[in-house]
C-alpha cells in the first residue's frame, strides 16, 4: 500500500491523526497534514483505509498493491 | 432526473417523534427520496439532502458555497438571516477568504496541541463536579456542569474573563434560537461584538499569550476582524459542547445496558463519544449551503442560486453506512459520521469538543456510580427550537 495526502486539499481537521498516528501527522504552524509513513505495514493498512473515507478534505489516497 | 413528490410535503422545522434522541420522523422519511423539497419561515424553499453520500458530496463540493451574500442563500430563521448579515465570520465564507482565516486558529486546534489541555480540562471537571456534588441532590446537571465546563475552557483558551459568562452565554441563546425576532438577534450580536471589540482594545494594550492577543500581535486584522473571529469561537465553543454533555448523559442514563458497558469498560470511552456525537446530532437544522453552479446530487439538478440543506442527523441514521443506525451502541466505530460537518468548513473546534466530552463523561460516570434522573423522564424539557439540540434542565441526583 503507498499513501499520499493532498495538502492543497486538506482542511486541518485532524481525523487521520486521530486513526493513524503512526502515519499522518499535523504541521504546528496550521495542522495541515504531514505524511510520516507512505509506506504503511499491514497492520496498520484497515486503518489507513478508515482515515482516507473519513478525511473531510478527501486529501488522502490510498493506492493499494 | 428524478422527479420529487409529494412537493413541499415538509416544513422547517419538522417537529420530533415518539423519540427524543431521534430525528424528526418528517426527515427520518426523507431518507427514502435522493432529495425532497422543504419550505422555510419566510414562504422561501430549499432542497433537503438527507443521505450520508449526498451530504458529504454537498459539503464536499465547492459549487455550494457556505456564503451567505450569496443570492438564494437558506436561512433556517429570521434571526439567522439576520446574524449573517453584517460582520460574518468564516464559517459564512467560502474558500480562499475562509482558508485565511481558519488557518490562523488551526495551530490552536490541532489533536496534539489539544491534548496538553488535558490535565488543566480535567481540573476544571472535577472542580465544577466537586461543586455540584458538595450540595445535596438534586442538581441541575446543565447548569453546574455541562454549561460551566466548556465556557470556562473557552474563556481561557481565548482569553475571556469567565466572570463574564451569564453575559455571553445568555446572549448566545438568543443566536441560537429559533423563534428569535430579528431585532433580538440584532440587540444580541452588537452587544457581543462590542464587548470583544472592546476586550480586543484592552488586549491591544495589554496583551496575554491567549488567542484574542495572538491575533491582535499578527498586525493585519482589524479589531472588529477578530472580534468576529472570538464571537464564533466563544458561542461554538460552549453551547455545543454543553449541550452534547447532557444530552449524552441522558441517553445514558435512559440505556442502562450502554452505560452498564461504559461503566465496565472505561476505554470505551473514545468510541463511545462519536457514537453518542452519531445518536444525537446536536446540530438538528443541519448545515446550510446555496449552489453556485449547476450541480447534481442523488440523480437532482439543483440549480445556481438553489438552496441545499444538508440534515446531518439522518445521514447519521443512513443504514446504509450504519447498522441498526436507531439503537446506541457505545461498542460500535461510528467515526464515519457528520456530527462536525464535512468539506473545509468541518468543526475546527472538534479535538477539544471530543477532549472535553470524553473527560466530561468519563468524570460523571466514574465518580458518581449512583447518577440517576431526580424527575420522571417525560418531564424532561428539551430545546426543540434551537440550532443546537439539547435539554433546557437535567435535574440529577447520585
Ligand atoms: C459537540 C460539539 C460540537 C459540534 C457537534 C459542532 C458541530 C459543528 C458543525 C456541524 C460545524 C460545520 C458548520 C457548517 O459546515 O456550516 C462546525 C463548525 C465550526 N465549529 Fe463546531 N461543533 C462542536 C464544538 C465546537 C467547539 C468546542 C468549538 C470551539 C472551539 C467549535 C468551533 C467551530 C468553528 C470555529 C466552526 C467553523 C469552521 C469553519 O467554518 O471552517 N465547535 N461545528
Ligand atoms: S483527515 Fe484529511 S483534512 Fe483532516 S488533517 Fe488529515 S488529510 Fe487533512
Amino acid at each position: 500500500m503507498r499513501v499520499s495526502v493532498d495538502p492543497d486539499r486538506c482542511c486541518s481537521s485532524g481525523q487521520c491523526v486521530a486513526a493513524v498516528p503512526e502515519v499522518f501527522d499535523q504541521s504546528e504552524d496550521d495542522g495541515v497534514v504531514l505524511l510520516v509513513l507512505p509506506l504503511p505495514p499491514a497492520e496498520l493498512r484497515s486503518a489507513v483505509r478508515t482515515a482516507a473515507a473519513i478525511c473531510p478534505g478527501r486529501a488522502i489516497s490510498v493506492q493499494e498493491s | 432526473m428524478t422527479t420529487v413528490e409529494p412537493i413541499d410535503a415538509i416544513t422547517f422545522p419538522a417537529p420530533r417523534g415518539g423519540c427524543p434522541f431521534a430525528p424528526p420522523p418528517a426527515y427520518q422519511e426523507a431518507l427514502e427520496r435522493p432529495v425532497s423539497r422543504i419550505s422555510l419561515w419566510d414562504g422561501s424553499h430549499a432542497w433537503l439532502v438527507t443521505r450520508h453520500e449526498d451530504v458529504r458530496a454537498v459539503m464536499g463540493d465547492r459549487r455550494f458555497s457556505a456564503d451567505a451574500r450569496n443570492a438564494g442563500f437558506p436561512f433556517l430563521s429570521e434571526g439567522r438571516r439576520e446574524l449573517a448579515a453584517e460582520s460574518p465570520s468564516f464559517i459564512r465564507m467560502d474558500d480562499p477568504e475562509h482558508a485565511r482565516y481558519r488557518r490562523m486558529l488551526t495551530g490552536d486546534f490541532i489533536i496534539k496541541r489539544v491534548e496538553t489541555l488535558r490535565p488543566e480540562v480535567q481540573r476544571i471537571v472535577d472542580d465544577f463536579l466537586d461543586r455540584m456534588t458538595s450540595h445535596h441532590p438534586p442538581a441541575d446537571l446543565v447548569a453546574e456542569f455541562a454549561l460551566p465546563v466548556p465556557s470556562l475552557v473557552i474563556c481561557m483558551l481565548l482569553g475571556v474573563p469567565y466572570q463574564d459568562h451569564d453575559f455571553f452565554q445568555e446572549r448566545s441563546r438568543i443566536l441560537l434560537r429559533n423563534h428569535s425576532t430579528a431585532e433580538q438577534v440584532r440587540r444580541a450580536r452588537d452587544e457581543l461584538s462590542a464587548y470583544l471589540e472592546e476586550l480586543a482594545e484592552r488586549k491591544a494594550q495589554d496583551p496575554d499569550d491567549r488567542i484574542i492577543s495572538r491575533l491582535l500581535a499578527r498586525g493585519d486584522l482589524t479589531r472588529s476582524e477578530v472580534a468576529a473571529m472570538s464571537l464564533l469561537l466563544l458561542v461554538a465553543g460552549h453551547e455545543t459542547t454543553a449541550n452534547m454533555t447532557a444530552l449524552s448523559t441522558l441517553a445514558l442514563l435512559r440505556d442502562p445496558v450502554q452505560l452498564a458497558r461504559l461503566r465496565k469498560d472505561p476505554t470505551l470511552i473514545k468510541g463511545a463519544v462519536e457514537e453518542l456525537l452519531r445518536f444525537l446530532s446536536i446540530v438538528q437544522g443541519g448545515t446550510v449551503r446555496v449552489a453556485v453552479e449547476t450541480a447534481e446530487i442523488g440523480g437532482t439538478t439543483i440549480a445556481a442560486g438553489e438552496g441545499v440543506i444538508c440534515m446531518l442527523s439522518t445521514a447519521n441514521r443512513d443504514g446504509s453506512v450504519f447498522a441498526s443506525p436507531d439503537e446506541l451502541d457505545v461498542g460500535r466505530d461510528a467515526r464515519r459520521h457528520v456530527a462536525f460537518g464535512f468539506g473545509v468548513h468541518q468543526c475546527l473546534g472538534q479535538p477539544l469538543a471530543r477532549l472535553e466530552l470524553q473527560i466530561a463523561l468519563e468524570t460523571l460516570i466514574r465518580r458518581l456510580p449512583g447518577l440517576r434522573l431526580a424527575v420522571p423522564a417525560e418531564q424532561i424539557r428539551y430545546r426543540t427550537d434551537a440550532a443546537v439540540y439539547g435539554v433546557e434542565e437535567l435535574p440529577v441526583a447520585w
